[in-house]
């Protein structure tokens, strides 16, 4: 186990070191301390590499996400995990707006709240949140899975493509073009899967599906107002 | 744009160290407001009948005792002044108005910043952390605080378009984001009889606030229908004599989070702002929602004015120390 | 009472109503959609023509040409970056997708551009691995869409430009129609095939100059601090704007005119919204200067350069380079007058053609069918670019050598006079007879 004190290396220092390792390397356990809700902790990585951040971040913790698995122990800024195309982030506690924001794969694990956005533009990540999201969720998310145990705020999956949303709780309102959707066997073993990767002990059969009803796909000024 | 920040202190025991907490919190937004400082601090309140002025004046040696002379002459009253930096505070139990309109008439030169009966604003253009130095606000006691970093984004970069922006007697606001309407809501207000010193959208929202508090309106109210009059990304932190109240936009794109302990509230467009504070990572830490006025202080706001004609539902408050905290949700039309 | 001898007025065209604006109010009456074509505004706008230089004379003198050296060269992103960008010719090839182009034509810039010694620029849907190979120097631009964003590209561009807008459409977003997503554009952008892309107008995960530092600050830490980061931005506010970019952190300062193309938006948005390229380069200049800021973040100016004169005139008033889009794509064939039957079988005729988000572009630059891109054949068309980038600069030389200037950003307002009032007080020169400045 490698610790990095943030606070007395700074942030160039420890993305330096965590991006320079030899891929052959053995050294793959890192311990961030005193991040202090510092930004762009741990972004870029590319290795499979394990890091455990002590305490609080700021935003866009683990951007870009290559492989690793990233685990914060407290709370995240904006944009965690944001543009993630593999891997997996986890915030034990909750996280900002705009969590996932358009991250292409791997999976991002929220066991507390997300804010407004979770999972916007999304393009192909798997996003499983433990509570709650905000207003504005999936926002034009393209491909992907999210799944909110929680509630959701207003507006969700406004301008939805293909992402797939699973909700168990309250929804505030739906966007423009997202509607509820029929829970097939395959939906339900999707979720299933994603909720075991989660670690998350939620029953599946609690969750009702949600995506594009694929009516914007083509300009029609009939739906002028959906724009 | 811009870093807000707002510190109440619950445990009296922690007011000598006001000031001391504070200043790492405004050094931290330094990168997101480089080109000046504000503070408002909350400490020594007059008694009643007296009233504390925040002057400043362009000059770092204005003669402020011959001011306090002129305005105890002039009131026929007691005034004395305590000269910090560019500012100085004034004190006097003269009637409020004629101490306004005699700085008005005869003293053109000094700007008045804020008043009220424990608030003193201070701010100048420069670093934060000078800025802060320059106001002696280390040493500083009292119950709390709120200030402000400046990357100007449609007007000039001046001590007058600095942030805080009084709005009436003990109040006043910071703001990080960028009003849409404000050119018209300003000729409205100018129409109204409130004046302006500058081209900054914030000063427009301050004035908006002090007018309709002038009319009666509770703070409370003022920000509700802050939501329905104000276009554009705010979120607001406003100084009250209690505490200080935060709201968001609707649409909330501009970071905001709240942390709390036993012993403080705080508030900042960045966590790292509060990280500094004692206890900061077992405070309970959360974002205020968008179009939702949260407020602290000794006190609850006036909650009857909400009911009615803007639908607002009273919303108890979520998990935490419910007797001192209220938060009311705007249903959006 | 008439009869056959009275004298008639003659029929009278409204000024207001002309044939195009009622072409335009039955199209719209007929349809119930929007007009959306490509390219910029093109309406007569105050531009570059309207300023002339004042070549050398009794006061000052010129330099020969050929042996007295007239330098071109320009280095983009020394404010941060360990490797900034060292362009032998102050013109860049703009931002244009794959997508919006044929790959073909991807490539025809990357070729034009390297054997000018110049860089080119991804678009609105990612980095193909043709550009890379073919550009030596290549600017991965950083959308609010994050089409085709990934951390690989990001450390294999040469410079990032973050898009806060273009020329345009300032405060609009991307669009693809349907029938330009095909498969591997669709596959690169996540999107389903043949669908209309809507894009966002905002970037996903940040607003305002505040938080725009925070990000740039993980742009720059994800690639090592490498690379020079720009930012571009629309013509619209821009004094404010530039001392913003400044503010968040930028290298580069890419400011685009209403004249600047797109593949396809409102041709509302392109009329009506954004300020001429001229108007906009002075004001970011002198944010620069207040700033101390002028040559240390380098500005970038593009929005309807055209010839050699455009290039030494926006460098004259003060920009460090400029960048070329519908020019470069002129210059490689498109509304070539050749396929004149194509475009009336389109229902245009050349040099009017910007139906692009049609894609059925006869020179298949701007289309994606196979048998149309075909025509192209980047190593000819990457050469013609070439040759059009080189004359541009032999034409902003000879223009700089007229002039006494020994390097063309040695070109200053002061070689300058104005046609028209309007140019006088935009550009900020004097009035061609007179030392009237308008506006100052």
């Amino acid at each position: 186990m490698n610790t990095l004190d943030l606070g007395t290396l700074g942030l160039r220092e420890v993305n330096r070191k965590l991006n320079s390792l030899d891929p052959g390397a053995n050294e793959r356990e890192f311990r961030i301390e005193n991040p202090m809700g510092g930004h762009a902790i741990a972004c870029g990585l590319t290795l499979p590499l394990n890091v455990a951040i002590a305490g609080h971040v700021g935003f866009y913790c683990a951007g870009m996400n290559q492989q690793a698995e990233v685990t914060i122990h407290g709370h995240a800024g904006v944009g965690v995990g944001e543009n993630m195309m593999s891997g997996t982030v986890l915030v034990k506690g909750n996280a900002s707006q705009s969590a996932g924001a358009t991250a292409h794969g791997g999976l991002l694990v929220i066991e507390g709240d997300a804010s407004s956005r979770c999972g916007i533009s999304m393009k192909g990540v798997d996003i499983v949140v433990g509570g709650s999201v905000g207003h504005m969720s999936a926002f034009m998310a393209q491909t992907g899975n999210l799944v909110i145990c929680g509630d959701a705020g207003e507006a969700l999956g406004d301008s939805i493509y293909e992402a797939r949303l699973y909700v168990r709780g309250d929804i505030e309102s739906l966007g423009a073009d997202c509607v509820e959707k029929e829970m097939a066997p395959v939906h339900l073993d999707s979720l299933t899967e994603l909720l075991q990767r989660a670690g998350n002990k939620t029953n599946p059969a609690e969750f009702r599906r949600f995506g594009s009803a694929r009516t914007l796909y083509h300009f029609d000024i009939d739906h002028a107002d959906a724009y | 744009m811009c870093g807000i920040v707002g510190l109440y202190l619950k445990n009296d025991a922690l007011r000598p160290e006001l000031g001391r907490l504070f200043r790492p919190m405004l050094e931290e937004m330094t990168s997101r407001g480089p080109d000046s400082a504000g503070v408002a601090i909350y400490r020594d309140p007059v008694a009643e009948g007296s009233t504390k002025y925040s002057l400043a004046h362009a000059s770092g040696d204005h003669d402020w005792q011959a001011l306090a002379d002129d305005i105890a002459s002039a009131c026929a009253a007691s005034a004395r002044a305590r000269p910090i930096d560019t500012h100085a505070v004034l004190i006097s139990d003269a009637d409020e108005a004629q101490v306004r309109a005699r700085l008005a008439e005869h003293h053109p030169d000094v700007r008045l910043v804020g008043s009220g009966r424990s608030v003193e604003i201070f701010k100048e253009t420069g670093l934060p952390k000078d800025v802060y130095s320059r106001f002696d606000l280390d040493r500083a006691e009292g119950s709390h605080m709120i200030g402000h970093t400046r990357m100007a984004t449609e007007s000039a970069v001046t001590t007058a378009g600095s942030h805080p922006f009084a709005t009436g007697a003990d109040l006043c606001l910071v703001h990080n984001g960028s009003l849409s309407n404000h050119n018209r809501l300003r000729e409205e207000l100018v129409r109204r009889g409130l004046s302006f010193q500058t081209e900054n959208d914030s000063e427009v929202a301050a004035a908006y606030l002090t007018w309709k508090i002038r009319q009666g309106v509770s703070l409370t109210r003022a920000l509700e229908d802050a939501l329905d009059d104000l276009d554009g990304f705010f979120t607001f932190c406003v100084g009250t004599s209690e505490g200080f109240a935060v709201l968001r936009d609707p649409i909330a794109c501009k970071h905001a989070v709240l942390a709390e302990t036993d012993d403080w509230v705080a508030m900042a467009t960045e966590y790292r702002a509060i990280a500094t504070l004692p206890d900061a990572e077992q405070a309970r830490i959360w974002e205020p929602r968008p179009s939702t006025v949260y407020s602290w202080g000794d006190t609850g706001l006036e909650v009857d004015a909400l009911a009615g004609a803007h639908g607002a539902a009273l919303e108890n408050a979520r998990s935490g120390t419910a007797d001192n905290r209220q938060a009311v949700t705007r249903t959006p039309h | 009472m008439h009869t056959d001898d009275t004298p008639r007025t003659l029929p009278r065209h409204s000024a207001t109503f002309d044939a195009y604006t009622t072409s335009e109010i039955r199209r719209a009456a007929s349809t119930g959609l929007y007009e959306i074509r490509g390219a910029g505004a093109k309406r007569a706008l105050p531009h570059f023509d309207d300023l002339l230089f004042l070549g050398a004379s009794i006061s000052r003198y010129p330099l020969e040409g050929y042996r007295e050296r007239c330098g071109t060269e320009v280095t983009l992103g020394t404010r941060f970056a360990s490797k900034p960008l060292e362009l032998k010719i102050p013109i860049t090839i703009a931002g244009m997708s794959f997508g919006s182009l044929s790959g073909q034509a991807k490539e025809a810039l990357g070729r034009g551009a390297n054997a000018a010694g110049t860089s080119t620029t991804t678009g609105d849907g990612g980095m193909t691995p043709e550009e890379r190979e073919h550009s030596r120097l290549l600017v991965y631009q950083y959308l609010p869409s994050r089409y085709g964003m990934n951390p690989d590209d990001l450390r294999k561009a040469d410079a990032i430009e973050i898009v806060v807008g273009q020329g345009a459409k300032p405060g609009g977003g991307g669009m693809l129609l349907g029938q330009k997503i095909n498969a591997r554009v669709a596959k690169m952008r996540s999107l389903p095939e043949g669908i209309d892309q809507r894009s966002a107008c905002r970037h996903p995960d940040w607003t305002g100059p505040d938080d725009l530092e925070i990000k740039i600050l993980e742009l720059r830490e994800i690639t090592n601090w490498e690379k020079p980061v720009f930012i571009k931005i629309g013509g619209s506010r821009p004094y404010y704007d530039t001392a913003l970019a400044v503010k968040s952190g930028a290298d580069v300062i890419v400011l685009d005119g209403m004249q600047g193309g797109t593949a396809a938006t409102q041709n509302v948005f392109i009329e009506h919204v954004g300020q001429p390229t001229l108007a906009c380069i002075r004001p970011a200049v002198q944010a620069l200067q207040e700033l101390d800021m002028h040559r240390k973040v380098q500005l970038v100016v593009s929005g309807g350069i055209r010839n050699g004169a455009d290039v030494a005139k926006a460098l004259a008033l003060g920009a460090d380079a400029v960048s070329v889009g519908t020019a470069a794509l002129i210059a490689m064939g498109d509304n070539d007058p050749r396929f004149e039957d194509e475009y009336r079988a389109l229902g245009t005729t050349a040099g009017a053609y910007d139906a692009w988000h049609e894609g059925r572009d006869p020179a298949g630059i701007t289309t994606q069918i196979p048998e149309l891109a075909s025509r192209l054949d980047p190593i000819a068309a990457g050469r013609r670019l070439t040759n059009y980038l080189k004359v541009m600069t032999l034409e902003a030389q000879t223009i700089a050598r007229a002039c006494g200037k020994n390097h063309v950003h040695n070109l200053e307002p002061e070689d300058l006079c104005a046609l028209t009032v309007e140019a006088a007080a935009m550009a900020r020169v004097p009035l061609a007879g007179t030392s009237w400045v308008p506006g100052t």
